[in-house]
Formats: structure tokens, sequence, C-alpha cells
């Protein structure tokens, strides 16, 4: 095939991208190198919008062993362990086909982890649908969710929390962004850059396959009419191979025999060879009649672009090629020698006795583009009056009940029990509380992880949005006893070359650095998605944030059900009655603008660090943050949770009952305490400067507000359980 | 006492037998399946997972492989066999056990903790078991235990059902069965009571910071029984 600037753009390359690449390898290249090119240089794989954005994210931290550049990040948890985590996405595959699409987006996940020598010992999940009236979302969900457990639940890692929104804007774009928790010893982490020469280089795993070519490139664009031919482009997971493949992995991590390793993921064979030399300064020289591969006549092209499944690629000490060999026997995994470093620091090709490409390392990568794209700064919206009128009608439990059988606020039981949240024995905190919690085995500690994003805020403001998510997976983390460490990011957003979205996504990325830096709590790995965009309809802007912290005794573990009759319930943090983007404004008085409430990084800060501290001093039976729907809302899923009631006085304020049950002010936490603390809560509250408001006292099973209204919790559990389950079953 | 856990390729929940059956006084060994022989055990255990990957009906594959014509010998001389989740699947395969584990009713995995009822006591497994009911945990796809109306009535005159889906206090109803088993059945035992296979993971509820401690009963009990 000829290669020329027409072929170029059909691989998704601009032209001056193609004029580049000529002018780089100072010839036209053939139809192979420009295969490689594409999927190097997509925004996927290169990150050409988005990397002179994301430099300026704090990465560093006392607790960082690893931050962005690698499969994972790593983060030090004391006594020899560490974590390796990120969170990836995998939108438009989970679009096309669902089950596949999020199969292997969990799959892919995990395989970035344990390339890092750790044991995956949790999954997350942040996963986004269209409205549930649209045409699509029923399966889409269903199949998404089918997708995560049968990958999750063969691997034997428990899925261990997550958070599913519905919005119109994910109509004709879901997301599903998939987040791995491993577990490693600090002395044995695995890193994938190549070093010395000579060395050989192993392909091992599942055979290659035509499936998922392109992958990358689709991953790399919008969606029009014609996206059900991309099916072909989604990859197929097989969890029990990759299961096989974990474990030889780590059987031959034990030993001392690896050099470099790396996952195939995007852009399989073609971007892990490259970035394997790039990071070790060397060339890599590969005879692709070596690839085993599960096609026959399968070309150069082919075997480069193909994203199958389960496979990685080793560097290996020489003469450790036998040892290394019986144990990828012993678990029936393909192994093949299929190249060797070089110091040609080009990646060059074989095939049928042919050099079939031959490129410089660094043409693919440093070379690759870089932009500098036009965005648009957005304005902060002006706060809405609310009309007395509008409100004075509203009774405050009926308006309760309706947010709990929100579909973004509802129990999402019917999603977390079709995974297996409770395999390997150490899930001490199961979904459905602020974030789950699984023991480091065999230790008393135990590590924390939520996964937290806030689209309609980051739409409304991006910057304070964009603060407001790191906010919130800092307090879910705090809110189970966790002291938060570092984050991960996964950065959906619509087309980089559209100013307000490029807009949306530089500002976010802004929101987020500040608020880790302030917080300290870094970024160590992250994934962006831009092109979440069908013709020129973009998603909401939709960074998701995963957050993990420590425990360092699990017993100290804090869970949102309230305990105990008699105990006080208080709220911390100032309720300023911000009702603007708030889910009662948007689905109650259906005001869509106005902007999102204000992050003060300062008390967000002091307030948790002084909850830790209550904590620390076992002071708190249980504790929730305060989110979506408010304080009421808050109250209420800690009394279905704990199978409670409570007696609930406003306190006297300036704003009104609606304003202070509802408003979604930030940095807010709700605390059970026994009555005869109070007086040290109290103390500790007042020396720290936190504001705290006394809201009640637990009853045995009914909710009161002002001794007036009530409800029973029955009532209220079953508007929170019941629509997800109604609406799967219609 | 010794027990052997068989770990197939795929199995998962075999790191978690081991702990179980380590805390409460076994010594256990891990047995690969590729292996002929097993070793010298009082109680042999197929643990939890997806065995060979299970695209082929569960267990199917695991039925036939090396290890299992040694475990099959064993459950033949009166040997002590417990196959949990897919170990209850790969037991129906081998025929030790009758019967066959269909896809859940509602077609959906399903992972949350339910309540049995014991139906017989008077085995190695539930004797001197005190309580009726026990709170276990099940998480599975293909749970939906099924057989003929022949096989059914055989097991019923032996007393071959172990335990039944049911609530709280011990009743057996529709509502409590979670995927659509016939007679709320969650395990069964062979004829001479020698073999058990059962759904619930009570591996999964052997501390109170998990979803429950009536595994720990179960465990207690089970190894002074075999005493």
């Amino acid at each position: 095939m000829i290669v020329n600037e027409q072929v170029a753009v059909d691989h998704g390359l601009k032209k001056d991208e193609y004029a580049k690449i000529c002018e780089l390898l100072k010839r036209t290249p053939n139809i192979t190198e420009l295969g490689i090119f594409s999927a190097m240089w997509n925004e996927h794989c290169s990150y050409k919008s988005s990397r002179l954005h994301l430099k300026k994210l704090p990465t560093k931290g006392k607790k960082v062993i690893q931050g962005p550049g690698e499969n994972a990040g790593v983060i030090d948890i004391e006594d020899n362990d560490a974590i390796v985590f990120k969170i990836e996405s995998h939108n438009h595959p989970s679009f096309i086909e669902p089950y596949q699409g999020a199969a292997t987006g969990v799959g892919g996940i995990m395989r970035d982890v344990f390339t890092m020598g750790a044991r995956p010992i949790a999954n997350l999940n942040s996963i986004h649908f269209g409205s549930p009236q649209h045409k699509k979302t029923k399966n889409l969900l269903r199949g998404v969710v089918h997708g995560i457990g049968g990958y999750g639940n063969c691997m034997g890692v428990p899925t261990i929390a997550g958070q599913t929104s519905f919005d119109n804007s994910y109509n004709g774009n879901i997301l599903v962004n998939a987040m791995t928790l491993g577990l490693v010893k600090k002395d044995k982490i695995f890193y994938s850059k190549a070093a010395g020469l000579n060395k050989p280089v192993i392909y091992v795993g599942s055979k290659t396959g035509r499936d998922g070519i392109h992958g990358a490139s689709m991953a790399s664009a919008s969606f029009d009419e014609k996206i059900e031919e991309k099916k072909p482009t989604v990859q197929v997971g097989d969890p029990f191979t990759e299961k096989l493949l974990l474990e030889a992995c780590l059987e031959l991590m034990a030993g001392d025999s690896i050099i470099a390793i790396q996952d195939m993921g995007a852009a399989g064979l073609t971007s892990s060879s490259i970035e394997m030399a790039s990071k070790g300064n060397l060339g890599i020289e590969i005879n692709l009649n070596k690839v085993p591969c599960r096609e026959t006549k399968m070309t150069p092209y082919e075997i480069m672009l193909s994203e199958s499944q389960e496979r990685m690629l080793i560097i290996l000490e020489n003469g450790k090629e036998e040892q290394a060999k019986k144990i990828f026997d012993k678990w029936n995994l393909d192994f093949a020698v299929i190249g060797k470093t070089t110091k040609s620091k080009k990646i060059e090709l074989y095939f049928d006795e042919e050099k079939v490409a031959d490129i410089p390392v660094n043409t693919l990568v440093e070379n690759s583009p870089m932009y500098d794209r036009k965005w648009k700064k957005a304005k902060l919206p002006k706060k809405n009056k609310i009309k007395k009128e509008n409100i004075k009608h509203l009774k405050i439990i009926d308006v309760l009940k309706k947010i709990l059988a929100n579909p973004n606020v509802c129990s999402k039981e019917w999603i977390w029990q079709q995974y297996d949240h409770t395999v390997m024995g150490d899930t001490i905190q199961k979904p459905g509380g602020d974030a789950g919690v699984v023991r480091v085995h065999g230790t008393d500690k135990a590590v924390a992880a939520s996964v937290d994003s806030s689209a309609v805020y980051c739409w409304a403001h991006p910057l304070t949005g964009g603060k407001q998510v790191v906010c919130e997976s800092f307090r879910n983390l705090i809110s189970v006893g966790a002291k938060p460490i570092a984050i991960t990011n996964c950065l959906n957003f619509g087309s980089p070359e559209n100013e307000e979205n490029m807009g949306e996504f530089v500002e976010c990325v802004q929101g987020i650095g500040e608020a880790s830096e302030y917080l300290k709590f870094p970024v160590v790995s992250g994934n962006v998605s831009f092109y979440n965009q069908t013709k020129d309809q973009g998603i909401k802007p939709t960074p998701a944030i995963g957050g993990v912290g420590l425990i360092k005794d699990y017993k100290n573990m804090i869970t949102m059900d309230f305990k105990e009759v008699d105990n006080l319930v208080l709220v911390i943090g100032k309720t300023e009655g911000h009702i603007d983007q708030s889910l009662f404004a948007r689905t109650v008085l259906d005001e869509k603008n106005g902007p999102p409430p204000e992050v003060n990084l300062f008390n967000e800060k002091n307030n948790g660090e002084t909850l830790l501290k209550l904590i620390d001093n076992s002071l708190i039976k249980s504790a929730h943050d305060v989110s979506l729907g408010g304080i009421i809302t808050a109250v209420a899923k800690m009394c279905i949770k704990g199978k409670k009631g409570i007696n609930i006085k406003k306190p006297k304020y300036l704003i009104n009952e609606i304003e202070y049950f509802f408003a979604e002010d930030q940095g807010r936490y709700i605390i059970e305490i026994n009555k005869k603390d109070f007086k040290k809560v109290a103390d500790i509250l007042h020396k720290n400067a936190v504001h705290f408001d006394e809201l009640g006292t637990i009853n045995e099973n009914e909710l009161y507000i002002n001794d007036k209204t009530k409800v029973t919790i029955d009532e209220l559990s079953t508007s929170n359980k019941s629509w997800l389950t109604n609406y799967m079953s219609k | 006492m010794k027990s052997s856990v068989i770990t197939f390729p795929g199995s998962n929940c075999d790191r978690d037998m081991d702990v179980a059956l380590k805390k409460f006084g076994f010594k256990n060994k891990m047995v690969w399946h590729a292996d002929a022989e097993l070793p010298k055990s009082d109680l042999v255990v197929l643990p939890g997972g997806f065995s060979y990957g299970d695209y082929l009906r569960c267990g199917s594959m695991a039925s036939k492989s090396k290890i299992m014509q040694s475990v099959i010998n064993f459950a033949n001389s009166g040997g002590m066999v417990m196959g949990i989740c897919n170990g209850f699947q790969i037991l129906v395969e081998t025929g030790l056990v009758p019967g066959v584990l269909l896809r859940n009713k509602y077609l959906e995995f399903i992972c949350k903790n339910v309540f049995v009822k014991i139906n017989d006591k008077k085995n190695k497994y539930f004797k001197n078991v005190d309580n009726e009911v026990l709170e276990f945990h099940i998480a599975h796809n293909e749970g939906n235990y099924f057989c003929t109306n022949d096989q059914l009535k055989e097991i019923e005159d032996n007393n071959q059902i172990a335990i039944n889906y049911c609530d709280e206090s011990g009743k057996i109803e529709d509502q409590f069965n979670p995927n659509g088993s016939i007679k709320n059945i969650a395990g069964i035992f062979n004829k001479e009571k020698n073999v058990l296979g059962m759904m619930p993971h009570p591996e999964r509820m052997i501390d109170t910071s998990l979803s429950g401690e009536d595994g720990s009963l179960f465990f207690k009990n089970l190894i002074n029984n075999l005493k």
C-alpha cells in the first residue's frame, strides 16, 4: 500500500503531523511505520493536547514513591508496604460494546497494577450514563455492570466502591472509568525502563489476534452516526487468561530475572516496546514472525497495532529465558523471545527476513506533537435568588423522599451486588459507604479508597468544580477514618479542539492542582480521555478523582450507619445555604444556572484534620460527609444504614429550613457522638476553630424535624432503595 | 487435623480457604491441579473461583483434571470432601453429588449475606452446631440448583439436603431464595454424607470485621467433629 497524505489523514493524523513525520524520517513512511506513528501520536497515547497542562499538577510528596509516568503511581504505607494504584477510562469502547468495553477496561487497569509487581487487592469504578429515559441507557448500564463484574469477579479481586451517575450529557457518550489498587513490597516494585544491550525481549500471555486494531485511535476521535461500524475496534476480554498472567508474572517477579516489564495496553506491542526503549534510551529489535498469533496471515501492521488483551512485554536478564519459560508453561501461557535490546535507539522490525520498520524512538516519543490549544476562560455565573413563593409550599419530608429516590442519590445496591466485593477476605467496608476499605492482608493496617466526580459543579464553573472533586475525595477518606495520601485522576472531557471544552479541561486541571497542593494530596497517576462527544455535543466536564488513604489500625475504622439511640448528632462545618447547582435546585426548582458551592481550602483541610483528631481520640461513633442533597439527605442515609431514627432541631440560623437542609456548602460532615463525650468533642472543635451545629438525637426508627413533621425510616429506605431495582426490572 | 485445598488455575478463594482452615487449627496444604497424588488428608476442599475459566459449563473441565481422579477415589473411600461455590459446581460435574447448577434465576451475579437453615445434623459437617440457622455469604452466577423429580425424591428420602436458603428465623420460602434453586437448596451431601457441596462461602464469615462470624462456628465445629 502506498502511503500518502490521504492515508495518513485516514489514520487520524493531521496533514501537518504527516509532514512532520516525513521530515523526521527524511522519507515517506511505509504503511507499518505510518500505523505506528498514528498509534503513538494519537491523543490517547501522546497526551498532545493535555501534556502542557498536566505538568502543572503537584505530583510529589513524602509518601510518593512513584508519580505519573509509569504504569501506575506508588505510595508508601509504611513497614516496607506500598500501594500501587491508577484509574483509567474505557469510555469509547464501552459505548460501542458495553460488556467487552467495560470488562477490558477493568482488565487493562489491573494489568497496569500487577505489571509493577503488585497483587491487585481492590477495584473501584466510576460510571456515567445518559438520562434514564434515554432508550440506550438501560442496556448500556446492564452491559457495563455485567462486564465489570464478569472480569473482576473472575480475577478474584473485590470491587469495593464506585460511583454511578445519570445525566443527559452522557446520552451519546457514556463514561466507564476503572481503578485498581495493588499491594507490593517497597523493594519489589517493577518498572518499565529497559536497560542493558542485547537483553532478550520476551512476549508472554495471550496470542495476538486482529481485535482492537486502532482502538487507541478510535478513542481519540468523536463519535458520529457510523460508530456501530467501529465494533471490531473493541477488544475482547478473557479474565481467566489474565488471572493466569497475574499469577505467572508474580511468580516470575519473586525472582530477580526481570529488568523491565510493561503491559500491552492501548496500541499494544507498539506502545509497550517503544515506551520501554524510550525510557531506557535504547533501541529494540523485534522479529515479528516470532510473535504468537491467533490468526493466520497477520501482517506486520496488524501485529503491531492489535490490542488483543492479556499480553505483556518483558526484558529479561540474559540466560534466564529457560527458567522464566518454565513458569509460563506451568500456567499454560505463550512465551516467546521476540527480539533484543540494541544501542541503535531505533525501533527495528523484521518480518519474513525483511526489515519492515526502522524508526528512531525519539521521533515517536519526544518529538511527538504537543499542542498549546486555544481555550476559553469560564466566568463565574451570577447567584440566583430563591423566590419565596417557589419554596413555601414545599414539605421537607416530601422533598427528601424525592431526593433519596433521585437516580444520582438512590442506593446502587443493584449494581454492587453483582460485583464480588468480599473475595480475598479483607473487605472491611463494603460498597455503599463513603469509601471502600480493605485490610492489608495479615496486618492491622487498612487502605481506604473512594472515587468521586461532580460534573455539574465542573460544568457550572470548572475551576471551582476541579477543586471540589479533590475535596470530596479527601472528605470521603476522612469519613471512614483514613488519612488521605494521594490521588489518581481520570480526566473525561469533550473535544480539545473546541475552545470551551479545552477551557473546561484547563481550568478543572488548575482546580485539581490547587486543591491537591493545598491538601497535600498529590496526583500520582492518571489518564486523560478527550473527544467524549458525539458530533459537536460534548459531555459535561467529568474529572474523576480516585483517592487513597491509610488507616493504621483497622479496628478504628468509621462507618456511616447510626449506632446507638440517644447519641448526639452534630454537623461539622458551616452551612451558608448555597442552593445554586444543588440537587435541590436542579430537581425541585428546575433551576440549572448559578455558581457551584464555593470551596474554601482552609476550612476543608482544617475541618477534615480536626475530624481525624476526634477519630483518633475514639470520640466518633459514625461519620458521613455532606454532599449531594445536603444535610438532611446525609442524615437520612445514616438513618437508613443504621436502621435508626433521629430528632432533628434546626439550629437558629439566618437561613430558612430549605436552605439549611438542602444546601450543598462544602467542607461539612455529620458525626455521631456519645452524649457524655460532648464536652470533649466541643473543646477539640473550638480549639481548632471548627464551626459545628448540634443537629439532634438518635431515636429508634423515625425522623422528626422540629418535633412537628415525621417519617419512618422504613419509608425513607424504600424511597432510597427501590428506584434502581424498579428501573432495571421494567 | 490435616486438610488439602486444591488450587485450579482459576481458583480465587483458595487463599481465603487456607486462611480460614489454618485459623481454626487445620494443618493445611495447597495442592496443584496438575498433581496426581493427594497428600494424606482428613479433609479435602475444592475452593471457589473459576477453575479453568468456566467458559464451558462451570466446573466441567475441572472435574476432568488430573488431581480430581485422586479426589474422587478419596471420596469414594469415605474421605471428607467439601466443595464451596465453584467447588460445588465441580462436585456436581464429577457426579459425587447429584443434580446440576444452572445460571441464577435473574441472570445476575449475586454477592450478599444470606441465611441458611441446617437440614441435617447427622453428619460430620453440621453435627453439634447449636444454631439451626446460620448467616453465610454467597457470591456466584451459577448457583441455581436443579435436579429431576426422581433425583429430588431420592435426595429427600436419604436426607441429603444439607442447607436451605431461609430468613433470619429459619423460614424457608421463595422470597428468601436468592438464585431460584429448587426447594431453596443451598447445599447437598452425597448419600454417605462425607461429601458436601454448597454455594455459600463460610470462609468469608470468620471475623466480625468481615461479613460476620457464623463461618467461625462452622469451622470450629468441623475440626472438632473430625477429631
